[in-house]
């Protein structure tokens, strides 16, 4: 079994966080990862991306085929639609609806709204909004992490949270809380959705 | 007892490098380079053993310091960005001629599709250059083992080995098996050299040498043949042969999943290993080179007579001759179905970086833009490398050049004598002290007409904030450099000094001689670093 997860953002909102996350799950399990990365000039404020992949056999390339990635897990609704051609024929998006606006040219969100509604596979969500109501402002990728979880066949919610635990740690255990607060209120978001 | 740790291929490589006993890294930073010296800079196991980690002023510096660890007998690594190697050719081409004594190992990290580059290089040119052998690993558990490898080769034939990354290797992350610290190699005693006449590259001792390093190149070459990085492994459909160096071996396999059905010869130790290229040629009549970079053995095996063998691969268009490859044009390549793809959305738009906002870059191109398009639009900015090069973009299109390190300076004082004026120069700290300091010299003994603006933002700012060498002590250069202290001025680049900030632009650009003007005020991103302390 593999999964090829695309992760994509804007520089600086933290795509990364969810890349350890799910990257320190999948080793505990044992699986195969290989995690391309974007560093550098784009982290300011450019497109960021990140190639995830997860097999439970060894993984060749650091990169993701064009129509190979099962999942799309962008924090930025036009980030999701940028790598369409990244995505297989099953595969999934889930994605953050609060735009990052910071091109005079940015589309109109309706368009946006439109174009994602297109898709056979979509989660959408305001994961902003949850954040907050969960008094956890910060957590907004969390809470898109526990919305793609119940994707994500290859790891287990639960392995997931012992990750955010793992990686969290050592900013005590109240950081912890919130995050794995904000998984859950994702993952209870997204399988409400899909019933 | 083996373990797993998920690390970048340049962590696999700094990694690798502390267990093989490294008593010191050299490096100034660069994408996708830095984070090999972080990794050191961070790791305990540094730290016990005394490793040297602090960064260097720029990569020529960097390279020969580690010259010098390498013959006082110790373990070095030196790091780069593939421009970097410019920096050093000097250092890395003598180094050739001394050879290593400790373990030397240069790893160059190249930026095919310039992500965050001015150019593409490819750093494997400087291996087949200077006569050093280069390793070129495809996976990041082959990058740790490898380093080791490395160390101990240099070591055994006394000669520096450069070890080449591109941006897919070094940074991206997978699970590396490595011995737990506690079995690090050693690390070496100060011990001289053997010889140490060839240390000394007078011509005199320099053409012994050369002529023992070209012998020596032939032996390098046999090594090659025999790695165990290097394998030529059969296949029954002989119609292609393919050879994948480095990480393009993975784009190939990926394209097999059950194994490719093609002979392939995988290189990632060079020279070139003739002997096994010969052997895949005896065997099929066409081959496909895959190289990550430029098609130097591509060009080299079509040559300039016809072989009889067909060979395909960035030249003929069977690959893109420019950016990095991909499991997608590989598959092109290889003549393989692609999948039905959805298209690309017709509602996305480019998101280029852009300064962060509040940045005292912004600020500084604000002020400047306000002086020099109203009252000197004939002026140009010449720039140089760093965040602030996004000066070039809307809404400030500020400068109007970006070369390379240091340029700025150069190319405002050669303009200037040509009689553009004014001609500024806008530089950051870190590029300032990295290759800007000797153009200034030049600048004050012609006493050029030229106005530098050095963005001080007290930080090597696009490659994450690393320590910048000149930090407080910028003036004081200047005037060492003979500035007159008189035209040394300093702001803080902010909306309310712009009446400030305007006057003193203007009062340096009518003065008639070498002005610096520091703009100073520390770079956001560490800003919030040190905030959260």
């Amino acid at each position: 079994m593999k999964q090829d997860i695309i992760l994509a953002g804007v520089g600086g909102q933290g795509i990364l966080s969810i890349a350890t996350v799910i990257g320190s799950a999948a080793l505990e399990q044992g699986l195969f990862i290989k995690q391309a990365e974007v560093h550098g000039m784009s982290q300011r404020g450019g497109d960021v991306q990140s190639h995830l992949r997860l097999s439970d056999s060894p993984i060749h390339s650091d990169l993701i085929s064009r129509g190979g990635a099962d999942l799309i897990v962008s924090l930025e609704p036009v980030e999701a639609l940028r790598y369409l051609p990244f995505l297989s024929g099953e595969g999934w998006i889930v994605t953050n609806t609060v735009p990052f606006v910071n091109v005079p040219n940015y589309p109109a969100m309706d368009s946006v709204l439109a174009e994602l509604g297109k898709l056979p596979r979509v989660i959408s969500l305001d994961a902003d909004t949850t954040a907050k109501e969960i008094l956890s402002p910060r957590s907004a990728n969390m809470v898109l992490l526990g919305a793609a979880a119940s994707v994500i066949g290859i790891l287990e919610p639960e392995k997931l949270r012992e990750g955010i635990r793992r990686v969290f740690g050592r900013k005590g255990d109240a950081v912890v809380e919130a995050n794995i607060k904000a998984f859950d209120a994702g993952l209870s978001l997204s399988q409400n959705r899909q019933k | 007892m083996a373990r797993k740790k998920l690390l970048l291929g340049d962590e696999a490589l700094a990694l690798g490098a502390l267990h093989a006993g490294l008593s010191g890294v050299y490096a100034y930073p660069g994408t996708p380079s830095t984070e090999i010296t972080e990794f050191i800079q961070s790791y305990p196991l540094a730290a016990e053993r005394g490793v040297h980690r602090v960064w260097s002023a720029n990569e020529k510096t960097a390279m020969e310091e580690a010259l010098g660890m390498s013959f006082a007998g110790k373990r070095t690594l030196v790091c780069m960005k593939h421009v970097g190697m410019n920096v050093c050719a000097d250092p890395f081409m003598g180094s050739a001629t001394t050879g290593a004594n400790g373990g030397l190992v240069v790893a160059a990290c190249d930026d095919p599709s310039m992500h965050s580059s001015q150019n593409e290089q490819d750093s494997r040119f400087w291996g087949t250059f200077a006569l050093v052998p280069v390793f070129e690993p495809s996976s990041q558990q082959e990058t740790y083992e490898m380093v080791r490898h490395a160390f101990d080769y240099s070591e055994k034939r006394g000669i520096p080995v450069l070890m080449r990354l591109t941006t897919r290797m070094a940074h991206s992350r997978a699970a590396v098996e490595c011995i737990p610290d506690e079995e690090a190699a050693p690390q070496n005693g100060m011990k001289l050299p053997a010889n140490e006449r060839q240390w000394c590259t007078l011509p005199a001792n320099a053409r012994v040498r050369y002529a023992q390093l070209v012998k020596e190149y032939a032996v390098f070459e046999q090594d090659a043949v025999e790695s165990p990085f290097n394998r030529l492994v059969d296949g029954p459909d002989k119609s292609l042969g393919i050879i994948a160096c480095g990480i393009a071996y993975n784009y190939l396999m990926e394209n097999y999943p059950d194994g490719c059905p093609h002979p392939v010869l995988k290189i990632s130790q060079y020279p070139f290993p003739k002997k096994l290229i010969l052997k895949l040629a005896s065997m099929c009549k066409t081959i496909l080179v895959i190289e990550e970079g430029q098609p130097l053995l591509e060009e080299r095996m079509k040559g300039v007579f016809d072989t009889g063998i067909t060979v395909k691969g960035r030249l003929d268009g069977s690959l893109p001759r420019t950016g990095e490859l991909s499991p997608d044009c590989v598959r092109e390549a290889l003549g393989l179905p692609s999948p039905g793809l959805n298209a690309p959305s017709g509602v996305v738009v480019p998101r280029p970086p852009a300064l962060c906002k509040g940045c005292g870059h912004r600020d500084l191109f604000t002020a400047l833009n306000a002086v020099m398009k109203k009252d000197y639009p004939q002026g140009r900015a010449f720039s140089d490398i760093g965040c602030y090069t996004l000066g070039w973009l809307p809404p400030f299109e500020a400068i109007q050049t970006c070369v390379e390190m240091g340029a700025s300076i150069t190319m405002a004082q050669g303009a200037a004598f040509s009689g553009l004026w004014p001609a500024v120069a806008v530089i950051g700290d870190s590029t300032f002290t990295h290759s800007g300091m000797t153009g200034l010299l030049d600048a004050v003994n012609e006493k050029a007409d030229i106005t530098v603006c050095i963005s001080d933002n007290l930080t090597t700012g696009m490659t994450g904030g690393q320590d910048s060498a000149g930090t407080g002590r910028l003036e004081a250069i200047c005037e060492a450099l003979g500035v007159d202290p008189a035209h040394i001025r300093t702001f803080e680049p902010l909306p309310a000094n712009y009446p400030e900030m305007e006057r003193i632009l203007r009062e340096e650009i009518e003065y008639h001689g070498v002005s610096v003007i520091i703009s100073r005020r520390e770079c956001l991103q560490t800003l919030k670093r040190h905030l959260k302390k």
